[in-house]
């Protein structure tokens, strides 16, 4: 009888603990809402299904419980009700896996307006790179990484030097804009992730990942590491923030070329020194 | 009415070989140390499993209190962290539930079960033992190396692994954990082949593969897949200590740590993922099939009622077991491998949900028109049933690969392998061991420790896990020592983490109660006779309890009917043994 009654308060406490509980995601602020439905479907689902066994179970606990002189059913099988409950399942995983495959073709399909951004991890900060003017981003290699150039650009590429590098500082980007984050790391796993955003990727050492949004409210959003990547994964932490393309433009006029940085004589004059 | 099973008239085949002579030990050492007796090896197994759990569980407290209440704890610093959480998860994947399910459920099970006098090979099974004790010590020497055990995750994953910005990746921790990793695999593929071996060769007369009870089934299967995944651990394993000390790169890329250009160039970081979870993602259901097995038998005992659709459950263990090595790349959804991998595996994943589901519609199906004695390991059993249905079903949010994407590493996915490989199965291991204890020592554990353990351990570790999934849906990120002030965390967040581990602190401390109560019944338990729970597989019809070295006496047992004639209409008891030759017909129901 109690552990009926404690199996009922299961259920009822989860479905309770799910409404009322103030623990839910943050609102959204990229074009992944879909990603929000599927999982919102997957809830409804699930949630049937642990609610129909575990009570169930706490009927079959309750109504054939021991009782003196009461002999259980003998039924080995019964081949009807086996596949009628394989179907049902079947149908309901399908319910799932249908919308769930169908936002990940969109999720890998990233529109031909896309405009680049490059990411570029290091343990434990995340540094930017916009393609400049020509829309193009320079070569790069992580054997070409030094202290004056970071991000290891490539200096012979013509691409490369109008390219926008933000180095350790916070990423800005236009509203309603798509943009096709391309990721690279130059020593071990990291992941770009801001929760807001729902979607993240791993950056791996020697190749590019990517992924692609649209953002779709100004604010300033939190970036995290999302792959263990060392004593510092809790401290990688940076910003982007969305902004109107007014103050997107204005935010970009104050930034640096690599060119810029790259010039012996503005390095010079940074350190207060003449060549 | 189906016939689930042969009938016992199908009589008994002839022996066709004499017996072989067992080995027997023939001193104090060789009889209870470097002892070839499963049983004896099964304990060895279990106590040296368990000795070292309880170091994770330890572990498992530090890092809770750290989270709960960042801050408060000056020897937790981030390098400690992330060492509590490598060895927590690593011992509990590996060197307990493995070695627990495999080489202490299966030693102690499979011979008796099977009607067999011991393992096929002895000798090989003590090695296995005192291999896996050689990987364990292993691990235990890294906390004591310089520079701590490794801090690396229990994925290890590369390139950080063997880097200075990792605690142990560039002093001997990484090192000792490879080779630990590679001693044990040795010690179990030198168990896993008695195992397998065993169920096929080793059955006694009648015991046809069909009429074997679940618990072998699913400690079978297990075995044969860790025989295949554990092998692409063990390259791994090599290839990166050889990536650690020899320079080579397998796994590593052209890169630049802290400044420094590293000689490293060429290799693929990603590669080893695909490695680590060609194993990884078997080794869930290398943990899982057992205890599905072991469940089964539990429920079909104490419900006193056969179990729902044996060879439905047969069949499902079987392709589980076959499926699982087609899913492992749900584990790298967001790691960079080619988007279209996504399409493939999140089917796969959820095409494995339905022999899964099938399997918990049998064990409920199965309570119905029970005889429902609500027994310690019933309870355990019943328990089983709601964590793994809520860990199942949260795994169909991480298996579909589009939803995957806001959950992956944040706390939801802690939170789901917890309850489902974690909570799980280790509630039928407690299960099993209230049930399986009288036959060990030939007396019941404490029924009012069992009742007061089952409880705090079952509603305990459903609050600690069950609102954990909403920590990650929120979007805190795991493997952080502390989160820090971020905008998307608020404040009750800190007080749910809170909350989570004053729970786990009470859920650790009744284990002690448990320990107790196996020490404590060893002496003052109860008397259990030979077959307490009056259960049909052979392992209880034992002439003596506990059996001594070659289980039968001077004849092993002839079967005649399955392992679940429980309550068949007509028969004097509520159960027939399986070498039981009376004339009730079993499998089908009088008209």
């Amino acid at each position: 009888m109690a552990v009926a009654l404690i199996l009922v308060l299961v259920v009822v406490g989860s479905i309770l603990f799910h409404i009322l509980s103030p623990w839910w995601w943050s609102p959204i602020a990229s074009n992944w809402n879909y990603i929000d439905h599927t999982l919102v479907i997957t809830f409804w689902i699930t949630g049937i299904v642990f609610a129909a066994v575990v009570l169930f179970m706490a009927y079959c606990v309750f109504r054939f419980r021991h009782r003196e002189g009461v002999k259980a059913d003998y039924n080995p099988e019964n081949k009807k009700l086996e596949w009628w409950l394989t179907i049902v399942t079947a149908v309901g995983v399908a319910a799932m896996l249908a919308p769930g495959l169908y936002v990940w073709s969109q999720f890998i399909t990233v529109p031909d307006d896309a405009t680049e951004v490059e990411v570029v991890a290091q343990q434990w900060q995340w540094s930017y790179r916009l393609p400049g003017e020509d829309g193009r981003l320079g070569k790069s290699d992580s054997r070409l990484v030094s202290y004056e150039n970071p991000l290891g650009i490539d200096p012979d590429d013509p691409n490369g030097q109008d390219d926008v590098v933000i180095e350790a500082a916070d990423l800005h980007l236009p509203q309603d804009k798509p943009v096709k984050m391309l990721l690279r790391s130059i020593d071990v796993l990291h992941d770009f992730y801001v929760p807001e955003f729902r979607a993240k990727m791993d950056m791996v050492p020697g190749m590019i990942t990517y992924f692609w949004f649209t953002p779709t409210r100004t604010g300033t959003f939190e970036v995290l590491c999302a792959e263990l990547c060392g004593t510092g994964h809790s401290y990688m932490r940076g910003f982007v923030v969305v902004d109107t393309d007014e103050d997107y433009e204005a935010w970009l006029e104050g930034q640096s070329t690599f060119a810029q940085l790259s010039a012996p004589s503005t390095l010079g004059s940074a350190d207060g020194v003449e060549p | 009415m189906v016939d689930a099973t042969p009938h016992a008239e199908q009589g008994v085949p002839p022996a066709e070989v004499p017996e072989l002579e067992l080995y027997h030990p023939k001193s104090w050492w060789t009889t209870y140390v470097f002892s070839q007796d499963a049983k004896v090896i099964a304990i060895q197994y279990s106590g040296t499993a368990i000795a070292i759990g309880l170091v994770a569980l330890v572990l498992s407290w530090l890092m809770r209190l750290q989270l709960g209440f960042p801050g408060t704890f000056d020897f937790i610093t981030p390098e400690a962290y992330y060492q509590f959480m490598t060895m927590h998860g690593m011992i509990m994947v590996i060197y307990l539930l493995t070695a627990l399910f495999l080489g202490g459920f299966g030693n102690y099970l499979i011979p008796l079960m099977v009607g067999a006098r011991d393992m096929v090979f002895p000798y090989v099974n003590m090695l296995s033992y005192w291999i896996y004790l050689l990987a364990v010590l292993v691990l235990v020497v890294s906390f004591f190396a310089p520079g701590g055990p490794t801090g690396a995750g229990w994925t290890l994953y590369p390139p950080q692994a063997i880097l200075s910005g990792t605690p142990g990746g560039q002093s001997a921790g990484i090192i000792l954990m490879l080779v630990s990793l590679i001693l044990f695999i040795i010690g179990f593929t030198m168990g896993g082949l008695n195992y397998v071996v065993t169920v096929i060769q080793g059955r006694t007369r009648g015991m046809t593969l069909m009429r074997m009870p679940l618990t072998v089934w699913g400690i079978f299967t297990a075995t044969v897949m860790a025989l295949l995944a554990f092998p692409a651990l063990f390259v791994a394993c090599v290839m990166m200590l050889f990536d650690r000390l020899l320079g080579t790169s397998f796994f590593m890329p052209a890169l630049v740590e802290m400044g420094q250009q590293l000689s490293y160039g060429g290799g693929s970081p990603i590669l080893f993922q695909h490695l680590f979870w060609f194993f990884g993602h078997p080794e869930v259901y290398i943990v899982a099939l057992p205890a599905f097995g072991i469940v089964s038998d539990l429920i079909s005992t104490h419900a006193r009622k056969n179990i729902f659709g044996y060879r439905m459950m047969v069949w499902a263990i079987v392709i589980i077991g076959a499926l699982s090595f087609i899913v492992w790349a749900h584990h790298m959804y967001v790691s960079g491998m080619h988007p279209w991998f996504g399409f493939f595996f999140a089917t796969t994943t959820l095409i494995i949900a339905v022999p899964t589901a099938i399997k918990v519609y049998n064990w409920v199906l199965t309570l119905w028109r029970g005889d429902i004695h609500l027994t310690v390991p019933m309870l355990f059993a019943l328990a089983f049933i709601v964590t793994f249905v809520n860990g199942g079903l949260t795994g169909l949010f991480l298996g579909n690969v589009v939803v995957d994407v806001p959950l992956s590493d944040t706390m939801f996915v802690v939170a789901h392998f917890h309850m489902v490989m974690g909570v799980a199965p280790i509630l039928v291991v407690f299960g099993a061991l209230y049930h399986w204890y009288p036959k060990i020592t030939g007396r019941m554990l404490n029924e009012g420790m069992g009742q007061f353990h089952f409880w705090v351990t079952f509603i305990g570790a459903y609050a600690i896990f069950f609102p954990m999934h909403y920590v990650g849906l929120v979007g805190v990120p795991r493997r952080y020592p502390e989160l820090g002030d971020a905008a998307f965390v608020t404040d009750s967040v800190h007080t749910l983490n809170a909350f989570i581990t004053v729970a786990a602190l009470i859920v650790g401390f009744a284990q002690m109660v448990f320990l107790f109560n196996l020490l404590w019944s060893l002496r003052y338990g109860r008397e259990a006779g030979g077959n307490p729970w009056r259960a049909t597989s052979l392992e209880w019809q034992t002439p003596t309890t506990p059996p001594p070295h070659g289980n039968w006496g001077d004849e092993r047992p002839v079967v005649y009917r399955w392992a679940y004639d429980y309550s068949v209409p007509g028969a004097q008891q509520d159960f027939i043994a399986q070498n039981d030759p009376g004339p009730q017909r079993a499998g089908v129901r009088p008209a």
